[in-house]
C-alpha cells in the first residue's frame, strides 16, 4: 500500500514542509513525537477516554426527517458534531494535541483561530490540563466573533489580536508562526484544521476521522448500507477530510466539499479555492491558493471567519485534482438562507460555516432519489454566530 | 576592489578577496521597491559607494512569516508601490550597467513558484543576480529548486542555519549551501534583539570549521558596535531591519540618501 502523506509530507505534489530552518527540528521533533504515540495504545486509549468522556462522543448521527420531508429527495443525516462540547469538531484534533504537548513536555500552547472555535477549543483543553495558551485572532474576526473571544479569556487564555494584512485567519496564522519561531524550545504550536506543514495535515486528519469511523457504522447500523454522497464544508479541510477519510476507499461514495462562494465566485470576494486559485506554497504547505499572477495571496471574503482563508489542506488538493472528492461552493446569501432554514425546519442552529454545506444538501437532496442517502457533516453549532446575524439584520440585542 | 571575473562567481570572489585583507563582508539588506524601484536602485548605488560588499534584495510577499513587522511594513509598502519579482529583475538589469556589487535576493517560496522554478534562475542569471536566499525553503524542499539554479549558472542558493539545527541539518546544509552559510544568530524573526554574542560566536565557529566555507550572520545585529563585534569572527554581516527601519524614517529624497550612506559608512567602519 502506498503510504499517503509519503515520507516528506507529500499528498501527491502537494504538503511538503516550507518552513524557516529554526522550526524544522521542531517540525521534525512534533513528527517524531507523533508517529510514536500513533501506534501507542495507550495513548489511543487515553485520547478515546478523553473523546468519550470529555467531548461526548460518539455524537449522534441523526435522520433529519422534516429536512427530507420538506426538500422531498434523498434521505439527510446530519453527523452532530455540533453536539461536541464546546460547540464544534475542533475539540477532537485539541484533545490529541494538548495529550502529545504533554508527552513533548511543553508548557505552552500557541494557537490560530478564525471563527474562534478553534481558539475556544484549545483555552478549554490547555485549562482542564494547566498549560499557558495565547490565541492569534485576527481584529477583524475578534470583532464578527466577539462571544468567542470572551468565551477564550474566560477559560484562562490570553487572545492577541492581529492587526496585519485582511486581519482574519491567514494573518493570525503568520503570527502564530511567528510566536513559535521565537519561543519554539518551549512552546508547542496546536494548529486547528489540516493545514501548515507536515505532519500537522495528517496528523490531524488522523485526530478528526473519528468523524467518519463514527458515521459510517452509524448509517451501516441504522441503514444497512453506505450513503450516496457525504456532504461538507471546506475551510481549511478539518471537518470535510474527518468525515471522508474513512470512506476513501468505498469508491461509491460520492464526497462534495464546499468551499464559501462569499459574495458569489464573478465578484472575486470569496475563499473558493479550488474555483480561483492555483498551486502555492502558503504557511508551510503546496497546496490550491488564491493568489495573484505574481504569487501575492489574495484578500478572501466570507460570511463566515471559519471558512475566511486563501489556502485548503494539501489532501483536499490531491483528492480534487484526482476527482474523488468534488467541490463546489455556497455564498454567504446561500449560507444565511441555510443557516435560518435548518434552524426552523429542524431546531437546529447551525454554525455559519457548516450552514454552507447545509446550503448544498438544499440544492442536491431533490435532485435525487428518495432511496438515496445523504450525510452532511453539521461540523459546528451557531450559537457563537447568532449576535453577528442580529447585527447584520440591524436587530439590536 | 575590482572584480572581473565570471558573473555567478562574485560572491566567491568577493569573499576570498576580503579574507585576504583579514575583513568581513558587510552585507546590508534592503525592500526592493520600499518606497520605490527607483529609490531603490539609488540605495544600491549609495550602499556600495558607502562600503557594502554584497547586497541583499527583499522580494516583497504579502505573508512573510520569518520576518518581524520592520519588515512586513516594509514590503507593505513596496507591494504598495506596485512592486513585482519581474519589475525587481528588470531594475537589476539597469543597475548592472553601474555596479559589479554581488546581489542576492531574498525570496518566499510562493513568488519564485509563481514564475516558475527554471524561468526564474534563467532571468535572475541573465540580469546578474548572484545569490537567492528562501527563507520557507528548508533543504528538504530545495531539490527542484537547486536543480534548476545549476542548470542555469545559477543564482546561487544560499541556505540558512538556525541556533536549533541539529549537527545532521548543519552537515545537509553545509553541503547544500553556495556562496556562504547565511547564519541565524537568534531564535526568532528578523528584527529581534540578539542577546548572547558567546553562543552566536560559538556556534559560528563551529560551522567554520566543519564547513569550509563563508558564514555571515544576520537576524538582530543593528549598531556598528554589533557589526564590529560579529566581524571579529564571522565571514559576514548581514544588516536588515535596522537599515530598513532607517530608510522607512529618513526616506525623503537626496539628503537622506546620504544619511543613510552615512549609516552604512559607521557599520563598514566597525567591520573593519
Amino acid at each position: 500500500m502506498v503510504m499517503i502523506p509519503d515520507a516528506q509530507g507529500r499528498f501527491g505534489q502537494y504538503g511538503g514542509r516550507y518552513v524557516p530552518e529554526t522550526l524544522m527540528p521542531a517540525i521534525l521533533e512534533l513528527e517524531q513525537a507523533y508517529l510514536t504515540v500513533r501506534k501507542d495504545r495507550a495513548f489511543q486509549q487515553e485520547f478515546h477516554d478523553y473523546l468519550k468522556q470529555y467531548v461526548g462522543r460518539p455524537t449522534p448521527l441523526y435522520f433529519a426527517k422534516r429536512l427530507t420531508k420538506t426538500l422531498g429527495g434523498a434521505k439527510i443525516y446530519l453527523k452532530r458534531e455540533d453536539l461536541c462540547h464546546t460547540g464544534a469538531h475542533k475539540i477532537n484534533n485539541t484533545i490529541g494535541q494538548v495529550l502529545l504537548t504533554r508527552r513533548m513536555k511543553k508548557k505552552r500552547i500557541i494557537a490560530e483561530t478564525g471563527a474562534g472555535q478553534h481558539g475556544v477549543a484549545v483555552a478549554t483543553v490547555s485549562a482542564m490540563f494547566g498549560l499557558d495558551a495565547e490565541i492569534y485572532m485576527g481584529t477583524e474576526d475578534m470583532e464578527r466573533q466577539a462571544l468567542n473571544v470572551f468565551r477564550m479569556r474566560l477559560l484562562g487564555a490570553k487572545v492577541t489580536g492581529v492587526n496585519a494584512g485582511s486581519r482574519t485567519l491567514k494573518d493570525a496564522i503568520s503570527e502564530a508562526m511567528r510566536d513559535w519561531t521565537t519561543n519554539v524550545k518551549s512552546t508547542h504550536y496546536l494548529l486547528g484544521s489540516v493545514l501548515g506543514a507536515h505532519p500537522y495535515p495528517m496528523m490531524i486528519r488522523d485526530f478528526q476521522s473519528v468523524i467518519g469511523r463514527e458515521a459510517r457504522k452509524q448509517i451501516l447500523t441504522a441503514e444497512g448500507k453506505l450513503p450516496n454522497k457525504l456532504v461538507a464544508c471546506v475551510g481549511g479541510g478539518s471537518n470535510s477530510i474527518g468525515l471522508f477519510y474513512p470512506f476513501i476507499k468505498d469508491s461509491k461514495v460520492n464526497m462534495i466539499g464546499v468551499e464559501a462562494g462569499g459574495k458569489g465566485i464573478a465578484s472575486g470576494k470569496h475563499a473558493a479555492r479550488f474555483a480561483g486559485g492555483k498551486p502555492g506554497v502558503l504557511h508551510g504547505t503546496m497546496t490550491y491558493l488564491l493568489q495573484d499572477r505574481h504569487g501575492q495571496v489574495n484578500l478572501t471574503h466570507s460570511v463566515s471567519a471559519g471558512l475566511d482563508y486563501p489556502a485548503v489542506g494539501p489532501e483536499h488538493s490531491m483528492h480534487h485534482d484526482t476527482g474523488r472528492i468534488q467541490f463546489t461552493s455556497a455564498t454567504d446569501d446561500e449560507a444565511l438562507a441555510a443557516f435560518d432554514f435548518l434552524s426552523q425546519e429542524e431546531g437546529i442552529i447551525p454554525a455559519l460555516e457548516s450552514a454552507h454545506a447545509v446550503a448544498e444538501v438544499i440544492k442536491l437532496a431533490p435532485t435525487m432519489k428518495k432511496t438515496q442517502i445523504i450525510v452532511m457533516n453539521l461540523s459546528g453549532r451557531g450559537d457563537k454566530d447568532v449576535q453577528q446575524i442580529a447585527r447584520m439584520r440591524g436587530i439590536p440585542l | 576592489m575590482t572584480i572581473t571575473a565570471k558573473k555567478s562567481n562574485r560572491i566567491q570572489l568577493t569573499f576570498q578577496h576580503l579574507e585576504t585583507q583579514g575583513k568581513a563582508a558587510l552585507i546590508p539588506y534592503i525592500m526592493a521597491g520600499d518606497p520605490s524601484l527607483e529609490v531603490t536602485q539609488s540605495l544600491i548605488l549609495t550602499l556600495e559607494k558607502a562600503g557594502a560588499d554584497i547586497i541583499e534584495l527583499g522580494v516583497p510577499f504579502s505573508d512573510p512569516i520569518a520576518d518581524g513587522p520592520v519588515i512586513q511594513k516594509a514590503a507593505e509598502r513596496a507591494l504598495k508601490s506596485g512592486t513585482t519579482l519581474p519589475a525587481i529583475l528588470k531594475m537589476v538589469k539597469t543597475i548592472r550597467e553601474q555596479s559589479n556589487i554581488p546581489l542576492i535576493l531574498m525570496t518566499y517560496y510562493n513568488s519564485i513558484m509563481a514564475m516558475g522554478e527554471e524561468t526564474f534562475c534563467s532571468q535572475a542569471v541573465q540580469v546578474g543576480i548572484d545569490g537567492v536566499i528562501v527563507p520557507d525553503m528548508p533543504p528538504e524542499e530545495s531539490d527542484t529548486l537547486c536543480q534548476a539554479s545549476s542548470n542555469a549558472g545559477g543564482p546561487l542558493p544560499i541556505f540558512l542555519l538556525a541556533p536549533t539545527s541539529t549537527p545532521s541539518r548543519q552537515l545537509e546544509v553545509i553541503k547544500r549551501t553556495k556562496g556562504f552559510i547565511y547564519y541565524v544568530s537568534i531564535t526568532g524573526i528578523t528584527g529581534a534583539k540578539l542577546m548572547d554574542m558567546t553562543s552566536v560566536k560559538k556556534n559560528v565557529q563551529k560551522i567554520q570549521k566543519s564547513a569550509k566555507k563563508p558564514v555571515a550572520v544576520g537576524f538582530g545585529i543593528s549598531t556598528p558596535q554589533q557589526a564590529h563585534d560579529v566581524s571579529e569572527f564571522a565571514n559576514g554581516v548581514i544588516i536588515g531591519s535596522a537599515l530598513v527601519r532607517y530608510v522607512e524614517q529618513y526616506y525623503s529624497g537626496e539628503k537622506s540618501l546620504k544619511n543613510i550612506g552615512r549609516f552604512v559608512k559607521s557599520l563598514k567602519n566597525g567591520t573593519s
